[in-house]
């Protein structure tokens, strides 16, 4: 067995997919010392992915999504309950109710929740939700079971437009309103979004792009339409609210720790920064509250939502917790991500929006099976297929190996060249972001950093 | 018993649609969804198409969490 260089109490704070395989992989390592887990839902831990899919086609209970344990993990789980702050001087975590957790290792998973809608009486009207945990699929589920006249998805990323495929797959009329030029576009760049818009229009979504929605209407306490910034008037009973995730931090402001609104900063290893940037040694970061450094992307900061990268980065992260030194192992799996929506499987190996061009390696739109290879000044950096899973692990392995962009035409199924077109993407150089410090002090001994705003 | 299918290492290969098809389907040509609680009937065949999942994509538990 690989011996724990380091016993003592371990605290994991955030009881889904990261912290839930930590704790396994913590015990798979030999790790023999205390163990708890703190989450503030009140259910064990419990799989996302199927609950924009399989839930909302009524093929599966949101009841039923609980996680399978991959082997018993001795530890006392604190269920529905909050961390509120972290004392890393007397390495402590303080739980809502006032207790205090003694640590002598730390792990921070807490994840993202959705954004919520920012107006609060609209958002509390009747039939306006957001999803992200099981009770929220549980409600959307039973919104949709009643039969809506129209349902409105503000917002295509893949949560998005996820729910428009299951509303049409149960035969109900949905609007998809979305602020960018078409679904996907932030993700996947301007050539898939286009493809995703075509597709969504094919499977009957009213699909409004360029568009926001400017207020949501009630009457009763229900909701009944929302009227769009093009003028536009969209008669609704439920409306879903799908503006992307924000980060667990705040409960770090305060501690710190270098956390802001793109997550907590850490090392290639999942160790923590502190806010001037110093490598802790005791307190690790894994899955989506993390922001890390990959070697293969110019050691910018990835922010990811990946279930792949939730997983391996929950594996280093333990492994890590309990080895010395030369013995750690730094995170370098490439991100990949799935999506399933109108019937097709769309899979992503590496970071599409560390790209400046993309060119349509294999099939076509047309076909609705394809390869979308992406570049970033001369390298292949990512690669998305629709229906041609079995592809892309050629893809990764030019990813991994920074193989020049385009690919070599010999490798694609194409009798000429494929062009490269500009990606479309977000600018790759604000994949960073952090909350705004400032230096205070002057003297060499006395020079500090104070937390000036919070971005987002 | 719960199951979780590690979709990003999924091929879509379908081993498991035929050994148990009533707990997984493909959707459209290669989306796996799959019933990710077993029904008590079916744990022999989920048994066999964790097996027999070239990729070792599938994994089944009982919940995680309890009684540990
Ligand atoms: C609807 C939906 C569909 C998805 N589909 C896909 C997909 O198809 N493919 C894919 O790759 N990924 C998908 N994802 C993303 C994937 O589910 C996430 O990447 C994954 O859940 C991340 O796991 P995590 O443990 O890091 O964070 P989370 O799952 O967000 O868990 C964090 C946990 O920490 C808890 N917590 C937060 N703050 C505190 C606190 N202060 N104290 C105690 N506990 C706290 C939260 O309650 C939560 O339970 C989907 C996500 C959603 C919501
Ligand atoms: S057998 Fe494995 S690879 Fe094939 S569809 Fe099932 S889970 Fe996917």
């Amino acid at each position: 067995m690989p011996g724990t260089d380091r016993p003592g109490r371990i605290v994991v704070v955030g009881a889904s997919l990261a912290g839930l395989r930590a704790a396994e992989a913590l015990r798979d390592n030999g790790f023999t010392g205390e163990l708890t887990l703190v989450g503030e839902e009140d259910r064990p831990p419990y799989d996302r992915p199927p609950l924009s899919k399989a839930v909302l086609l009524g093929r599966v209970r949101a009841a039923d999504v609980t996680l399978p344990a991959r082997r018993a993990v001795d530890a006392r789980w604190r269920l529905g309950v909050r961390a509120e702050g972290v004392d890393l001087t007397h390495r402590t975590v303080l739980l809502a109710g006032g207790e205090r957790l003694p640590y002598d290792r730390l792990l921070i998973a807490t994840g993202t929740r959705a954004r919520p809608w920012p107006h609060p009486g609209e958002a509390a009207l009747h039939g306006v939700l957001a999803l992200r945990t099981a009770a929220d699929a549980a409600l959307l589920s039973g919104l949709l079971d009643a039969g809506p006249r129209r349902v409105l998805v503000i917002g295509a990323g893949f949560t998005g437009s996820e729910i428009a495929s299951a509303c049409r797959g149960r035969g109900l009329d949905v609007t998809v309103v979305e602020r960018g030029p078409a679904p996907l576009v932030g993700a996947l760049g301007g050539t898939l979004g286009a493809f995703a818009a075509a597709l969504q229009r094919a499977h009957g979504v009213d699909l409004r792009c360029g568009v926001t929605v400017t207020s949501l209407q009630g009457r009763d306490g229900r909701l009944v339409g929302a009227e769009l910034s093009d003028g536009g008037r969209i008669e609704a009973d439920v409306a879903v609210v799908c503006l992307g995730a924000v980060r667990n931090t705040e409960w770090l402001d305060g501690s710190g720790l270098a956390a802001g609104p793109r997550g907590l900063a850490c090392d290639a290893g999942c160790r923590a920064f502190d806010m001037y940037g110093i490598v802790t040694d005791d307190v690790f970061v894994a899955g989506d509250v993390a922001r890390f450094p990959h070697p293969l992307f110019e050691y910018q900061l990835l922010s990811l939502e990946h279930w792949g990268n939730a997983v391996a980065q929950a594996e280093v992260a333990a492994h890590n917790m309990i080895s010395e030194g030369p013995r750690r192992r730094p995170h370098l799996a490439v991100p990949a991500f799935w999506s399933s929506q109108f019937g097709l499987n769309i899979k992503s190996v590496g970071v599409p929006t560390f790209s400046d061009r993309v060119v349509i390696a294999q099939g076509s739109p047309a076909e609705r099976r394809l390869v979308a290879v992406y570049g970033y000044r001369g390298r292949v950096t990512a690669a998305v297929s629709v229906n041609r899973a079995k592809s892309l692990e050629y893809y990764e392995r030019l990813i991994e190996s920074a193989a020049p962009f385009p690919p070599d035409p010999a490798t694609t199924d194409r009798t000429v060249a494929p062009t490269p077109v500009p990606s479309d993407v977000p600018d790759p150089r604000q994949l960073s972001h952090g909350p705004t410090v400032a230096l205070t002090g002057h003297l060499p001994d006395r020079r500090g950093l104070a937390l000036v705003r919070r971005e987002s | 018993m719960y199951i979780v299918v590690d979709l990003n290492r999924c091929q879509g290969y379908a081993q498991c649609v035929f050994l148990a098809p009533k707990v997984f389907e493909l959707h459209g040509e290669e989306a796996l969804m799959y019933l990710t609680r077993v029904p008590e009937d079916q744990q022999d065949p989920v048994r066999r198409a964790v097996a027999a999942c070239p990729v070792q994509a599938i994994t089944v538990g009982g919940a995680a969490g309890a009684g540990n």
